[in-house]
């Protein structure tokens, strides 16, 4: 497996509240403005309804990569692996909590996390398993930027989408396999994604 | 939103088939704060045409780049396949981008003259580490600016994709594969362009 892997991926230690605002700002970032506020007010004149559905969809998704990698670290990883699962766990963690939050924000409730159920026995089977997550979690995101109406929150979902297909790279390539599959990576609707996990929700 | 004004519109159409330099140049003259302003009445066609010119400009770079890296002797084995991976992926891009212009009646910016240095190995793969984390954040920077649907569908497309690329040139150089943590950071047309700009001969 690449070096560069294990060095890959840079964990910060941030409390809660510095995850949430993070999260804001960098939404508030992509439109100039250096506060969460105007965000907040942006998110809330421009967003429909729609767009709370459309985050707390997203947020079901961090939820289960959030689970997948915590349930990771219990089977026998290489060092590098473990490591590459704490990190990207601890990523997920905070999408949690800034989707949790945006939605708050905008007057919604945030969704609480399904259960979940990982066939994986094994570091083989937990690599492919997360591939395909991720990549799933890439084509969620890209659906999510066209069904978002406001563009604070667009932004800040390609902003979280960006780091997915970073994610998506990276366990491509503890596993050997080309990081972009394709020139253009796909869009999955709500349907499609939803089809995509039933097998990893528990019933 | 914005009222037609024809000569704005005029003004980015005309730029748009000039050399990649100077389109560059001009975009970010033309261009302005990445902020809406309605004083700026610029056609939605043209404003979209003058984004996607900024993103084939880019794309034209990392494919320059890719095809002089298989060029030189530096590559070989699974390296090598990435670089031409990359290639495929950048020509593709370019080939969409391109479309993307005609379909909206603007002209595409020609194909800049790059200047890299190709000195070794290392300094290729810093050079496209550089580019692909660039043109990742440009792609984020502009997504919220898009007007036309099929444009923001074809560039939420790429975007992710470069995402992947400059994951894996992280990945060669020992860098974190999310150099900016759990969020990416998108970049305005005024922090890309000085950048882009280094890489093209005058």
């Amino acid at each position: 497996m690449s070096r560069g892997v294990e060095a890959a991926v840079e964990v910060r230690a941030m409390t809660r509240s510095a995850f949430v605002l993070r999260g804001a700002l960098a939404a508030g970032a992509a439109f100039g403005s250096a506060t969460a506020a105007p965000f907040v007010r942006g998110a809330l004149a421009q967003a429909g309804g729609g767009d709370v559905a459309v985050l707390n969809f997203a947020l079901m998704l961090e939820y289960l990569e959030t689970e997948l990698y915590e349930r990771a670290g219990r089977l026998a990883l290489s060092s590098d692996v473990a490591r590459l699962a704490r990190e990207l766990g601890a990523q997920e963690a905070e999408h949690v909590a800034a989707l949790r939050a945006a939605v708050r924000q905008l007057g919604g409730r945030p969704e609480r996390t399904p259960a979940f159920t990982f066939p994986m026995s094994d570091e083989k089977r937990f690599l492919s398993l997360a591939q395909s997550v991720e990549d799933v979690g890439v084509y969620a995101y890209n659906g999510a930027i066209l069904a978002l109406r406001s563009k604070e929150l667009l932004g800040a979902a390609a902003g979280i989408g960006q780091v997915e297909a970073r994610h998506a790279a990276a366990i491509r390539l503890a596993r050997g396999m080309t990081v972009a599959p394709r020139a253009f990576d796909k869009t999955m609707t709500e349907r499609q994604v939803r089809d995509a996990v039933r097998p990893l929700l528990e019933d | 939103m914005y009222s037609v004004d024809g000569t704005s519109r005029k003004r980015f159409l005309s730029l748009m088939g000039a050399s990649g330099a100077a389109a560059l140049g001009a975009l970010a003259a033309g261009c302005g704060s990445d902020d809406d302003d309605p004083e700026r009445a610029v056609d939605d066609a043209a404003a979209d045409v003058a984004i996607v010119n900024y993103a084939l400009s880019l794309e034209f770079l990392e494919l320059e780049l890719y095809r002089r890296a298989l060029d030189s002797d530096f590559f070989n084995g699974s390296e090598r396949e990435l670089m031409k991976t990359l290639a495929d992926h950048e020509q593709q891009h370019v080939d969409a981008l391109t479309a993307a212009i005609g379909k909206l009646g603007g002209r595409p910016a020609k194909r800049p003259q790059a200047k890299f240095d190709l000195g070794s190995r290392v300094t290729i793969l810093k050079t496209a580490y550089r580019l692909e984390n660039l043109g990742a954040a440009a792609y984020l920077g502009q997504v919220p600016r898009i007007r036309d649907r099929g444009v923001l569908e074809a560039a939420i497309a790429i975007h992710s994709v470069e995402a992947r690329h400059a994951a894996a040139l992280n990945a060669l150089l020992d860098k974190d594969v999310t150099p900016t943590g759990a969020f990416a950071k998108p970049a305005s047309m005024r922090q890309v362009l000085p950048v882009a700009q280094l890489f093209i001969a005058r």
